[in-house]
C-alpha cells in the first residue's frame, strides 16, 4: 500500500434519500486526520437527504481520532435532524459510541466563568471579596471568643499540640532567625560604617544598630521569616486536612476547629514571637558590633556604652510588642486562609501562597502603624 | 436506642432541594426513617449522595426544604441543640477522614476523651474492642498514612462507632474493601442495630449490600434530579416503580 491510500480520507456520495460517507485509510491520532470542519459544510437539509450512513470498510486503522470525528459527525445530525444510521459502522464503532452517548452531558455547566458580561463578572468578583472579607472578619471573631472560652476556663485545650507547635515555631525556627538577624545586623553595621565615617561619627553606629535592631529589624524580620515559614505550614497543614474532611469529622463530633487547631497554634505563636524577637534582636546587635570592630576598630567596651546611652527599656518593649503583634497576624492568616481552602489539592497551593502575601502585607501595614502611634506619643 | 421507639419516626425529610451555588443537585426529596432501621441511599455516580449526607449531618444548609430528627427541625435548630445532635451521630467519611496526625488509637480516643468520663485503662479496652471489630486489631500505634485505604476506611468506621451511636451515617463503607471484609462489614452494620438498636443511613453502590442489609432504600436519579423510589430494595427489584430503578438494580448499562 503506498502512502497515498494510508492516508486518512472521506467522500461524500449521493444516494437517493441518504448521503453515504466512505471511510478510507489510517484513522489514527496524529496521523492528518481530515479537517473536522468539513463537516459543517455538509450539504444540509432541504438538500434532499434525511439519513447518513457509512461505510467503513476501507479504514485500515482506528483510534480515538475515528471516534472523536464520528461524534462530531452526530452532533451535526442531531442539530439538523438528520438520521445517523448508527448500523452501519462495524459492531466495535457502534458500541464504543452508544458508550460515549450513554450517559447525558451535564448541563448548565462549565459555563459560569465565561458567562455575563464586563459589569456581571465585576460585580460577581466585588462580592466574592466582600464575602471574603465578612468571612475574615467573622474567623478573627470565633478565634476572639475561643480565647475567652479559655481564659474563662470553659474549653478544653490541646496541650500536646501546643507543645508540639511550640517546638515547630519556636525551638525549629532558631537556626534561620539567627542567621537572616546576623545578616541584617552585618547590613545595619556596614550602612553605618560607610555614613557616619563621612561625618566622623564612627561611634554612634552602636547607636544605629541597637535602635535598629530593638525597635525595628529584630521584630520585623522575624515577623516576615515566620510568615514565610509558619504561616504557609499552617495554611497548608489545615487546608490539606479540609481537603481530606478532616475539619469536617472534627465538626460533626461537635468539636469546634478553631478550639481544636487554630487556638493551639495562635498561642504558640503569640508566646514564641516575642522570645525570637528578642533573640533576632540580640543576635543583630552582636553581630553590628562585630562589624563595627572589623571595619571601624570600634572596641566593644565602646560600642556596648554607646548602645546603652542610646537605647532605653521602652525601645525594647516596643520591639517586644511589635512581636506580639506579628505573631497574631502571622498566625490568623496562616489559620485563616486555611480554613477557607477550597476543596482541592491545587487549592492547598493557593491558600499557603495566599498566607504569606496576607501575612507580610498586615505586617508591613501594622509595623507603619504602630511607629506612626509611637512617634505621636514620643516613645 | 432502645426498643420500644422502634416504629417512631428518627428522621424525616422534608421538600428538601440541595444545591452549590446556582446548581441544583437534587430537589423535591421527601422520606422518613423510622428507629432502628438500615436506610440505605443508592443511585449513579455523583448524582448527588454524599451531598444529601452532608445535609443531613449539617455540614450544608439546604437551600430549600427541612430535616427533622425525633420530630424537631434540625436546620432550624439552635447551635448548642445542634451541637447535642451532632454527639448522637457516628459518621464515617467516604475518604475515611482520620486525622493525620495521631494514631488510630488516638483518633478513636478523642471522642471518648471529649464526651465520656471514662479512666485511661476503660478507655484503651475500648479501642483495642473498636478496632477489633473491623479487623484492625494490632493497629492501635499506626498512623493513617502507614495504613492501606481499606484499612483507613475501616479505622474511620471504627472511629463512627466509638460513642455508640443512636444514628450511624456510612459513606460507601465497603468501597474498597474486599469481598469477605465487606460481607463481614454487612454482619457488623446489622448487628450494631439489632444490640444498640441504632439507625443507619448507608450510601452505597454494592448491590448484594443493597438487598442484605437495607429495609429501605432511597434511589436518587441523576437524570431527574429527584428521588424515584423509596422502598424496600427487594420489593423494588420485583416491581420496579420505574425504569432507571430497574437498570441499576440488575447492573444493566442500557447499551446493548
Ligand atoms: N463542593 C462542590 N461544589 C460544587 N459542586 C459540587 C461540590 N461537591 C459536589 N458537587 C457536585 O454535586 C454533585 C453530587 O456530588 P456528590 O459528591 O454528592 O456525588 P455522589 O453521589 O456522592 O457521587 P459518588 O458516588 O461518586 O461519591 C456532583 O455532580 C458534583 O459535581
Ligand atoms: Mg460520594
Amino acid at each position: 500500500m503506498d502512502a497515498q491510500a494510508q492516508k486518512a480520507v472521506f467522500t461524500v456520495e449521493r444516494a437517493g434519500e441518504k448521503l453515504v460517507l466512505r471511510l478510507s485509510g489510517v484513522w489514527k491520532l496524529g496521523c492528518g486526520l481530515p479537517d473536522i470542519k468539513e463537516i459543517e459544510n455538509l450539504p444540509v437539509e432541504g438538500e434532499g437527504y434525511k439519513s447518513i450512513t457509512f461505510d467503513t470498510s476501507g479504514i485500515v486503522g482506528w483510534d480515538s481520532g475515528l471516534m472523536t470525528f464520528l461524534i462530531k459527525v452526530l452532533r451535526f445530525c442531531q442539530t439538523n435532524d438528520i438520521q445517523f444510521d448508527q448500523a452501519s459502522l462495524s459492531q466495535d464503532l457502534s458500541s464504543l459510541l452508544s458508550l460515549s452517548q450513554a450517559v447525558p452531558e451535564k448541563e448548565g455547566l462549565g459555563e459560569a466563568d465565561s458567562r455575563g458580561n464586563y459589569f456581571h463578572r465585576l460585580g460577581k468578583v466585588s462580592i466574592g471579596k466582600y464575602e471574603e472579607m465578612m468571612a475574615s472578619v467573622s474567623f478573627v471573631g470565633e478565634c476572639f471568643q475561643s480565647v475567652l472560652g479559655l481564659l474563662k476556663g470553659r474549653r478544653p485545650f490541646r496541650w500536646r499540640d501546643f507543645y508540639l507547635v511550640v517546638q515547630e515555631v519556636g525551638f525549629d525556627a532558631l537556626p534561620i532567625v539567627a542567621l537572616i538577624s546576623f545578616l541584617v545586623g552585618l547590613i545595619i553595621s556596614f550602612l553605618g560604617a560607610v555614613v557616619l565615617q563621612r561625618f566622623g561619627a564612627d561611634v554612634y553606629v552602636s547607636y544605629l544598630v541597637a535602635y535598629g535592631m530593638l525597635r525595628e529589624m529584630g521584630a520585623l524580620m522575624t515577623g516576615i521569616i515566620m510568615a514565610g515559614r509558619t504561616g504557609a505550614a499552617f495554611a497548608a497543614q489545615i487546608g490539606s486536612m479540609k481537603v481530606t474532611e478532616e475539619i469536617d469529622a472534627l465538626r460533626t463530633l461537635g468539636i469546634s476547629p478553631i478550639d481544636f487547631i487554630v487556638l493551639p497554634r495562635m498561642l504558640a505563636l503569640f508566646l514564641m514571637m516575642p522570645l525570637l524577637s528578642i533573640y533576632a534582636a540580640i543576635i543583630g546587635m552582636f553581630s553590628g558590633m562585630l562589624i563595627s570592630n572589623i571595619m571601624m576598630d570600634i572596641a566593644f567596651p565602646i560600642f556596648l556604652n554607646g548602645m546603652k546611652e542610646a537605647v532605653a527599656l521602652p525601645d525594647f518593649f516596643l520591639g517586644v510588642f511589635k512581636g506580639t503583634v506579628f505573631g497574631v497576624i502571622v498566625a490568623v492568616s496562616g489559620c485563616l486562609k486555611g480554613m477557607r481552602c477550597g476543596d482541592s489539592a491545587d487549592a492547598v497551593g493557593l491558600a499557603a501562597t495566599s498566607a504569606v502575601v496576607t501575612g507580610i502585607t498586615f505586617i508591613i501595614i501594622s509595623n507603619a502603624m504602630i511607629d506612626w502611634v509611637a512617634a505621636i506619643y514620643g516613645m | 436506642m432502645n426498643a420500644n421507639q422502634n416504629g417512631n419516626v428518627h428522621i424525616e425529610v422534608r421538600g428538601l432541594e440541595m444545591a452549590y451555588g446556582d446548581f441544583v443537585v437534587m430537589r423535591d426529596l421527601n422520606f422518613k426513617v423510622l428507629h432502628g432501621e438500615v436506610v440505605v441511599i443508592m443511585g449513579g455516580s455523583g448524582c448527588g449522595k454524599s451531598t444529601l449526607l452532608r445535609h443531613l449531618i449539617g455540614l450544608r444548609s439546604p437551600s430549600k426544604g427541612d430535616i427533622l430528627y425525633d420530630n424537631e427541625s434540625f436546620v432550624q435548630s439552635s447551635e448548642e441543640e445542634k451541637l447535642r445532635k451532632l454527639r448522637s451521630f457516628g459518621v464515617l467519611y467516604q475518604g475515611g477522614a482520620l486525622w493525620s496526625s495521631m494514631t488510630l488509637a488516638e483518633n478513636i480516643i478523642l471522642p471518648l476523651e471529649e464526651y465520656t468520663n471514662l479512666t485511661p485503662s476503660e478507655i484503651s479496652d475500648v479501642v483495642s474492642y473498636k478496632l477489633s471489630l473491623v479487623g484492625l486489631a494490632g493497629f492501635e500505634g499506626f498512623y493513617p498514612s502507614e495504613i492501606s485505604g481499606g484499612m483507613r476506611k475501616r479505622a474511620g468506621l471504627a472511629r463512627a462507632m466509638a460513642l455508640d451511636p443512636e444514628i450511624l451515617y456510612f459513606d460507601e463503607p465497603s468501597a474498597g474493601l474486599d469481598p469477605i471484609s465487606s460481607s463481614r462489614l454487612d454482619d457488623l452494620i446489622l448487628q450494631l442495630r439489632d444490640s444498640l438498636g441504632s439507625t443507619v443511613v448507608v450510601v452505597t453502590h454494592e448491590l448484594q449490600s443493597i438487598f442484605d442489609i437495607a429495609d429501605k432504600a432511597v434511589f436518587l436519579d441523576v437524570e431527574k434530579r429527584t428521588m424515584t423510589a423509596y422502598g424496600n430494595p427487594n420489593d423494588m427489584l420485583r416491581d420496579p416503580p420505574n425504569d432507571n430503578v430497574r437498570r441499576f438494580l440488575t447492573r444493566d448499562s442500557g447499551t446493548d
